[in-house]
């Protein structure tokens, strides 16, 4: 018989360690060995491939709550940075093999030649369940070692997220452009960005340059941008001082600023707001986000394990601009103080949902009142239909 | 925006009697619809001619008319009632049509009757192929590509544009497309084309892409008054385009689209919504994708609740109808709560961690001559839905819940040879799943497969892992599976029956069970929540799987369970659901826990806010028995769910399971012939001359000693499967030799068939003091015609006062000798002015929601408070038997016979109608009662 079948009724041992001794055994996906990291969960239904190349998951175990993982195999375009980004993979059923008629390349393989460590056939549903009412905590994957006590104890030992810089390990190191168009000048800040916000602004004909995440304001400012944008990614925004530094001497420049996720928490503590770590987090491509100017409702990806505290921002800061309608967080801000607005979902989506792509148009308009600039753009084939 | 404050009274129309195309889904979701528009104050005025429902009872509207669909009849309720508002997308394409038809004639406007929850403009677009595909032209949408050739040169030229053979020939003016088809071959061509040619008034033939073998896609949609639109659900059909997505094999979500195509496809589905009109309420959109190039087209939209949407809810847990329905009176989805999670809002797209499977459920064996294959035609009369944490656990339990005798995807029996197989999966058949899994075992591959099928490999993969655990399992004695292997053997989908026909000892599905349990194996309940475990859910909708632990808490109150009667088919229709629905609605009011079990997503009972605990599971004797170990409950009510639940009475039986209402051994005596005779005898109540036999030798000796002609029947069968008259000993060989082609070992019963008697259909409750006749039903068609295809009458129309008498004497004597606990029907037939019994059902028969609509007695509600303890005194003191018919009601058959158009239209002892309908008449000039007695002997036959 297949292969495939072999490995389902035969495959190699694989266990997974919680820090508060939950141990599951499953069977080992991907590159065989060992790996570590906070465990948090996925409900997206599609998009395995750019929720692990995601720099915003860097050093995350990512648990994908839908079943099937691997249907289609995977492909360079799907990838929202050079590599995987996740540090471990947890599914319920993984897809050996797959089916796409143009994708050569298995999760499974792509899993291996990127030294991605996965378990499969484990209960993702307790373990989210679990989760839910614990709150996130760190865990260990391994092939190798199959002592439970000592998975526990490495689990325990992992480095936390909280107070955590990760950044500047994601970003790139020197300054390239990514696109150059006869629109606006983008100075993308990069603390982990996704792929598909650089092809969004790219997309509307914009000059795109990528800066390292602990760039001097006057060298971005050199390059004459017309917009910045914070972008997405890793770890704890109160951890990055000198980064929220950065912002707030950008928010005095009167350039128009666009944040996204990581990018939105940092414009906020650069405006003196506060930002907490949630006890689960939101992680998905289902969220229902209000857009509080419309009245419209966007359903939106997610992917964030902090937030801004609502209560903290003050009129004469700025406004809350859109608001999640399952837990009322805060998802966006526009501020008064100077041309600049954030989001902390993900418009780009990528996956997910097309309905919130209209925010990178606000950003040209923006850009269009205040530096005159105006940008001619080809809508790209997967975005023909996006509604607007 | 708040609800709308200026309509309050809103008319809903329903969807008519059932047909093929056209079931109980619309029940599901005008009652859902009917309930929640109540719920927000507004007075609701229903109307259907479909008595078999729930959305006529009065639980459900304010002012119910139970009369036929006509524009007349609506103008007649319009201009009595004067509603503000007409909604009348929740009634599928009888009510569209009807709001349609008004529509032209500018009665809405005229009556000031708002139509809500669609634009009638949509309706024209979305029905008429020419707009639809000009809309879709002008907001960019792909669609099929074709172009107008005028000779057979050019028709040459475009094919070859085309990307080649096969193309689809519509040849331009002709008569219901005549002169139309595929072409596959080349040497086909040239013939076909220039045919088309000469066909065609003006000799043009459009020349189109072919779509067959493309991948198809369905998407459910709500949309807001204030355009927030969102996917509730998103469908992947496994039988590819060709085959009409309600005889297809459908999986929920989709699973092999990657997030690029999906979100382009989702896209495209928005923007088809949103050009159709600005109404607000719930549309279906379905899409063909090219599996070779990925090319996504569109095929249609439906701007109604459909049977996908019931699908969709089901298998998301998002209530479509009941939102639908108050974004059509102004609320938008911002506004609304999440009914599952009861703190997270409406407005987002429900995400599922298990998969869902539907498969259709077909009647063939009733159309002698029918074409079997698959088009774009739907032939399915009903369908299953399993829920499991993975496709091959879904598979397997769907098929379970098909109620066609598996134990899952085979592995239960020996395979069909190898050239059957082959031949069975060259064209599309509704067992081609499995037929996919005998390829398997026979050594076939993927890629064979999908040229021959073209099945997306994926699925075929899958599959092939059920095959290949299989042939693992058949290395095996039962004592060699341990606990690991015996877990992935349940976590996809085997039943214990199949394990006990796999592995290599002879053992028996209860050992199976014992060994398995011994390993610690038993399944868990998982919840269904919209969210994917993301948030804390409440409502009690629940499936089961083999995963670590369960969510299903069991509760210290006391609690019956109710068996649904499974998939919709010919005999066994709503009408049990009904009385499904009403049994869970009477043991809440009398303080039971209600925990409901079924697999047809079809139905009202499987919808989560009507019994206290819902299991979406197969009703098969494994499965129940899991629920039942699990919940302990006080008893079983099996009497209500048609034979689905009757046949696992003997289980529960011989397990010690308390059968609440009539005992098992008293529902076997009245199905046993030869018993059942014996008490009829005891009794002195006549009966035709009978026999069974268990050979064919014996068949005609019986035969021989009745006389002819006699009615030829397998035992435990409703609706008269395989039943027949015979004149002779000939036909009485053929006969028998048919039914055990379809059930092997069955007892054929031999009846003397009473030609031109009076058939009349009884139904009566039994308390265990009493018997209460709630209905006498006189047939107006002679017996000979199955009583579910027959016109009745209630009451009788031609019985003197004594032989009603007589009846009312009989059915008293035969309760009380059954024991009868609940419901009883039975049949008789009168001639030469004697009544003979026929048979006897202690059960719910199709006819009790009639009677429940003809005399305003609510009988099931009442049948199940007797099960339960209540008497009927009880209901007498309170005036609660008291029937309130005026005149009499007349009991209508519909058939779906245009759906078979190679089957002649005949009726006989086995049941073919698909539905019924009510009429209500004061005298016997109503052409409802002169037509049908006109034309009584027309259609009769064999």
């Amino acid at each position: 018989m297949s292969q495939t079948v072999e490995n389902m009724l035969d495959n190699p041992v694989c266990k997974l360690a919680l820090a508060d001794g939950t141990v599951v055994t499953g069977s080992a996906v991907g590159f065989r060995g060992e790996t570590g990291g906070e465990l948090c969960f996925n409900t997206s239904m599609t998009g395995y491939q750019e929720i692990f190349s995601d720099p915003s998951y860097h050093g995350q175990i990512m648990m994908m709550t839908y079943p099937h993982i691997g249907n289609y195999g995977t492909a360079d375009e799907d990838m929202e940075a050079s590599r995987p980004m996740v540090s471990g993979v947890v599914v319920r059923s993984f897809s050996h093999r797959f089916s796409n008629q143009h994708r050569t390349v298995s999760l499974d393989d792509f899993m291996k030649g990127h030294k991605l460590v996965g378990i499969s056939g484990v209960d993702t549903r307790a373990l989210v369940l679990h989760i839910r009412e614990k709150g996130v905590m760190n865990a260990v994957i391994s092939s190798v070692d199959l002592d439970d006590a000592s998975l526990i104890e490495k689990a325990k030992n992992w480095p936390s997220m909280d107070g955590l810089e990760l950044a500047s390990r994601v970003s790139v190191t020197e300054a390239y452009d990514f696109a150059t168009g006869n629109g606006a000048r983008i100075a993308v800040y990069d603390f982990g960005v996704k792929q598909n916000i650089l092809r969004s602004f790219k997309s509307k004909g914009c000059s795109v340059r990528v800066f390292n995440s602990a760039t001097a304001l006057d060298t971005v400012l050199k390059w004459n941008p017309d917009g910045i944008f914070f972008s997405n990614g890793p770890g704890d925004p109160r951890a990055m001082p000198g980064t929220i530094a950065t912002v707030k001497a950008a928010m005095e420049t009167g350039i128009p600023l666009f944040g996204i996720c990581l990018g939105h928490q940092l414009l906020a503590l650069a405006a003196g707001l506060e930002v907490y770590k949630m006890f689960v987090g939101h992680r998905g491509a289902n969220h229902p986000v209000q857009n509080l100017v419309s009245g419209k409702v966007e359903v939106s990806t997610q992917n964030h394990g902090f937030a801004v505290d609502k209560e903290s921002l003050h009129d004469e800061i700025g406004e809350i601009s859109h608001i999640n309608l399952n837990d009322a967080t805060l998802e966006g801000i526009r501020f008064k103080t100077c041309p600049a607005f954030s989001v902390q979902y993900h418009p780009e989506a990528s996956p997910g949902p097309h309905d919130s792509h209209y925010l990178f148009d606000e950003f040209m308009q923006d850009i269009e009142k205040i530096r005159g600039v105006k940008s001619t753009y080809v809508v790209p084939d997967e975005m023909i239909y996006a509604a607007r | 925006m708040p609800k709308r404050t200026d309509i309050k009274k809103i008319l809903l129309i329903g969807s008519g009697p059932i047909i093929i195309g056209q079931a109980c889904e619309f029940d599901y979701s005008g009652s859902q619809a009917a309930r929640s528009l109540r719920a927000e104050g507004y007075y609701v005025i229903l109307v259907n001619s479909n008595p078999a429902t729930i959305m006529t009872d009065p639980v459900t509207a304010d002012k119910i008319f139970l009369q036929e669909l006509t524009p007349d009849s609506i103008k007649r309720i319009v201009e009595s009632e004067r509603p503000d508002a007409v909604l009348p997308t929740m009634g599928g394409q009888t009510a569209l049509n009807l709001a349609n038809i008004l529509h032209e004639e500018g009665y809405w406007e005229k009556m000031g009757v708002e139509v809500i929850g669609v634009d009638i403009d949509a309706i024209n677009i979305t029905e008429d192929r020419q707009k639809f595909r000009n809309l879709m032209e002008t907001i960019g949408i792909d669609q099929a590509r074709s172009r107008v050739a005028k000779s057979l040169l050019e028709a040459k030229e475009i094919t070859q544009e085309l990307g080649g053979l096969p193309i689809v020939i519509r040849p331009s003016f002709t008569m219901g497309g005549s002169g139309g088809g595929i072409v596959w071959a080349p040497d086909q061509f040239d013939k076909k084309v220039m045919r088309g040619l000469e066909l065609s008034p003006v000799h043009e033939v459009l020349i189109e892409e072919c779509l067959v073998g493309w991948k198809e896609y369905e998407l459910e949609l709500l949309r807001d008054q204030a355009d927030n639109v969102i996917i509730i659900c998103s469908i992947e059909n496994l039988d590819p385009m060709g085959v009409h997505t309600g005889d297809s094999v459908t999986v929920a979500p989709v699973q092999t689209l990657t997030d690029k195509q999906y979100q382009k496809m989702r896209d495209a589905a928005i923007l088809m919504m949103r050009s159709i009109g600005t109404f607000a309420g719930g549309c279906n959109v379905q899409f063909a994708v090219d599996p070779k190039s990925g090319r996504m087209i569109a095929i249609e939209i439906n701007p109604r609740v459909s049977r996908s949407s019931a699908l969709a809810s089901k298998a998301t847990g998002y209530p479509i109808a009941k939102v639908a329905s108050k974004l059509a009176v102004g609320y938008t989805l911002d506004e609304l709560k999440n009914d599952v999670t009861g703190s997270t809002s409406a407005c987002f797209e429900p995400a599922l961690d298990y998969v869902v499977t539907k498969i259709p459920r077909f009647n063939f064996e009733k159309f002698e001559g029918v074409d079997e294959e698959l088009t774009t035609q739907m032939k399915a009369v009903g369908e299953v839905m399993a829920i499991g944490r993975t496709f091959p656990e879904s598979l397997q339990k769907a098929w379970q819940s098909l109620e066609n005798g598996y134990a899952g995807l085979g592995a239960d029996r020996d395979e069909s040879p190898r050239y059957e197989i082959r031949d069975r999966l060259k064209k599309s058949y509704w067992d081609r799943t499995l037929q996919i899994r005998n390829a398997f075992k026979f050594g076939a591959s993927v890629e064979e497969l999908a040229d021959i099928t073209k099945v997306d490999p994926w699925f075929l993969n899958q599959i092939q892992d059920i095959v290949a655990i299989e042939e693992a399992i058949r290395t095996r004695s039962l004592q060699q599976m341990d606990y690991g292997f015996m877990r992935q053997v349940k976590q996809n989908g085997f039943s214990d029956i199949q394990i006990a026909y796999l592995v290599q000892d002879n053992v028996t599905e209860d050992e199976v069970r014992a060994y398995r349990k011994g390993l610690g194996l038993i399944p868990s309940f998982q919840l269904v929540d919209t969210c994917a475990g993301e948030f804390p859910a409440r409502t009690p909708y629940f499936y089961s799987t083999y995963e670590s632990s369960t969510e299903s808490h069991v509760s210290d109150k006391k609690k019956v369970v109710i068996l649904g009667s499974g998939p919709n088919r010919i005999g066994q229709g709503i009408e049990f659901d009904y009385s499904c629905v009403h049994g869970v609605l009477a043991a809440k009011e009398m303080g039971y826990e209600a925990i409901m079990i079924n697999c047809n997503p079809e139905t009202v009972s499987t919808d989560f806010d009507v019994a206290d605990k819902l299991y979406f599971e197969p009703v098969f004797w494994e499965r129940v028995n899991d629920i039942l170990e699990h919940e302990k409950p006080e008893g079983v009510i099996v009497q209500l769910g048609g034979q689905t639940a009757l046949k696992l009475a003997r289980d529960f039986e011989k397990n010690g399971i308390k059968i609440i209402g009539t005992q098992f051994a008293n529902m076997d005596m009245a199905e046993d012939r030869s018993q059942f005779s014996d008490i009829l005898k005891e009794l002195k109540i006549p009966y035709p001359p009978y026999g069974a036999a268990r050979s064919v030798r014996e068949a005609i000796d019986r035969a021989e000693e009745i006389g002819y002609p006699l009615l030829v029947r397998p035992s435990y069968v409703l609706g008269g499967q395989g039943m027949r008259i015979a004149i002779n000993k000939e036909e009485v060989e053929k006969y028998v030799n048919q039914i055990w082609k379809l059930m092997p070992d069955n007892v054929i019963l031999l009846d003397l068939f009473l030609e031109d008697g009076i058939e009349l259909d009884v139904d009566a409750i039994c308390d265990g003091d009493e018997v209460w006749v709630a209905g006498i039903m006189q047939h107006i068609e002679p017996a000979g015609v199955h009583s579910g295809d027959s016109t009745a009458v209630l009451p009788p129309y031609s019985l003197s006062e004594e032989i009603q008498q007589t009846v009312r004497e009989y059915m008293n004597s035969i309760g009380k000798r059954l024991d009868v606990l609940g419901l009883v029907n039975v049949q008789m037939v009168i001639k030469n002015n004697l009544v003979y019994v026929i048979e006897a059902n202690p059960r719910a028969s199709r006819t009790v929601p009639f009677v429940a609509k003809a005399t305003g007695v609510p009988i099931s509600n009442i049948a199940t408070k007797v099960m339960l303890g209540a008497k009927l005194e009880e209901f007498r003191q309170r005036g609660e038997l008291e029937s309130t018919l005026v005149g009499f009601a007349v009991k209508e058959p519909v058939f779906s016979w245009d759906k078979f158009p190679e089957v002649r239209k005949e009726l006989g002892p086995e049941m073919k109608s698909t539905g019924e309908a009510i009429a209500f008449i004061a005298d016997f000039k109503d052409e409802h009662f002169r037509k049908p007695f006109e034309m009584r002997n027309l259609y009769l036959s064999r």
